[in-house]
């Protein structure tokens, strides 16, 4: 697009995407198949990756980018926007998937990390990027990045919710403080937080992050869903929590109308009812690796 | 004025931040009591998959058809345009419009999210451009006779008119600028 008058690549553009993307749910999918099934369902975009969590928590080894024939079989198999996973600093993986077209990158924990101290410089990219975040400080310094969307970690693999919503009320718990704070306080927050001062200016302004936030890391029910979603949500990834249940179909339905409906007990009590046996879950003091601990 | 917002999924909040500094009433719809007093309706952007399959899942699409067939003043933007055409290529084999506009369109008409874009657009009406932002955006390849188009980009129709349907395959509650939600507000207290 040589067109001088039409701007690619934008923040806003970037963040846009986001926008559409609220509401929804992102599905984690391995091959075309489980991409058509998580689309037939309502999924408003599929996150393309070789092995679900719970697969790399039980394999372990490395942990790299897909196949990119696989990405583009999935690219194929469906019409909504298509995310993969790249691991944390690995900008040669990100330049690979930005060429194949991905719609967003998933700077994500969930691969074994390819460097210890630095992300991707995302501002470099046309495409956006999500990454998962902990806390507000890790979030703001995602965002000054160039990260697009962040989502919440959680614990992904493990069919808990308990580490999602730590993160999630670790995350707005902060913001709610940083609007209460005073001028000469934020310079004492952006400290604390290990962040830029204007980002933290802004989210004291605003009140909520400069980029969309969704969730992930453990959602499993529809209940799951509408819990994140109640504590401040905007959307939700489900990685192994439907490919990884007794019958995915309905399941990622009933996840997306819950999604929907996240404030309706009783919708979601209509759409809990008769699916069958959820992933198997993990207690969290059984990991041998906490993936949230992978970013800097 | 109460405008109804399709809020099964996608930027139904930013429309009704605009909605409501504009003055209207924004009203949340997800199940078919939401749409009884309303007075008009903007389905937002978002997925057009997703929001087709919970019109059917909540019950709404049938209510949402006999209000369009009653001349609800009703605004469709990007996944909302899609939703209000008459014909959809390269879209679902099972995905269904309300056909409550005469144009055909395909979806992700402008390519992938990388080709997504912002431009300033000249509109019909405004004497200043207005800032379009594009994202992963519908393409209209025909349009009916009955159908005034208000801007165009490389002279595909980007904000449409008929009757009281206006529809645009861009974002105007993404730019910070209200004057086309404004214009359809005034479409909706003329009606």
């Amino acid at each position: 697009m040589n067109d001088v008058t039409k701007a690619t690549g934008t923040q806003l553009v970037k963040r846009g995407l986001a926008e559409m993307l609220k509401g929804g749910v992102i599905m984690d999918v391995v091959d075309p198949a489980q991409a058509r099934i998580a689309e037939d369902a309502g999924a408003s975009a599929v996150m393309a990756l070789e092995r679900v969590p719970a697969d790399i928590r039980r394999d372990g080894g490395v942990a790299r980018m897909s196949d990119p024939e696989m990405i583009e079989g999935i690219k194929e198999a469906v019409t909504i926007p298509v995310m993969a996973k790249a691991r944390i600093g690995h900008f040669a993986e990100a330049q690979i998937l930005q060429s194949l077209g991905v719609d967003y990158v998933d700077e994500s924990e969930v691969l074994t990390p390819a460097d210890e101290a630095h992300h991707i410089d995302k501002w470099a990219f046309t495409v956006p990027f999500v990454c998962g975040a902990t806390n507000l400080g890790e979030a703001l310094r995602r965002i000054s990045e160039g990260a697009c969307m962040i989502r919440s970690k959680g614990e992904a693999g493990t069919g808990n919710i308990v580490e999602a919503v730590r993160h999630l009320r670790s995350i707005i718990g902060d913001i709610r403080k940083v609007t209460q704070a005073d001028e000469a306080e934020l310079f004492d927050w952006a400290k604390r937080l290990q962040s830029p001062l204007p980002l933290v200016q802004e989210v004291a302004e605003t009140g909520e992050l400069p980029v969309p936030m969704f969730c992930a890391g453990g959602i499993a029910t529809p209940a799951d869903a509408s819990l994140v979603m109640q504590l401040g949500a905007q959307a939700v990834f489900v990685g192994s929590g439907i490919f990884k249940s007794d019958d995915p179909a309905p399941r990622a339905r009933a996840i997306v109308e819950a999604t929907t409906n996240f404030a309706d007990p009783a919708m979601l009590s209509k759409v809990s009812r008769g699916l069958g046996d959820a992933m198997p879950g993990l207690e969290l003091g059984s990991l041998e690796t906490r993936l949230a601990d992978r970013g800097w | 004025m109460k405008v109804g917002v399709l809020a099964l999924q996608g930027a139904f909040a930013r429309h009704a931040q605009v909605l409501v500094a504009l003055g209207a009433a924004p009203v949340e719809v997800r199940c078919p009591v939401d749409l009884a007093d309303v007075d008009a309706m903007v389905l937002p952007g978002g997925e057009s998959t997703t929001m087709s399959m919970l019109l059917d899942s909540s019950g709404l699409r049938q209510p949402v058809a006999d209000r369009l067939a009653k001349g609800m003043p009703t605004f469709g933007t990007c996944a909302g345009m899609i939703l209000l055409a008459t014909r959809l290529a390269d879209g679902r084999y099972d995905q269904r419009s309300f056909g409550a506009i005469d144009l055909d369109v395909r979806r992700n008409g402008y390519g992938r999210q990388i080709d997504s874009f912002e431009k300033d657009l000249v509109v019909a009406g405004l004497d200043e451009t207005f800032h379009g932002v594009f994202i992963r955006a519908p393409v209209v390849d025909r349009v009916g006779d009955d159908v005034e188009v208000l801007a165009t980009v490389d002279e595909a129709p980007v904000l449409c008119l008929q009757g009281t349907v206006m529809v645009s395959s861009f974002h105007p509650e993404m730019s910070g600028d209200t004057r086309i939600h404004a214009r359809f507000l005034d479409l909706a207290f003329d009606h």
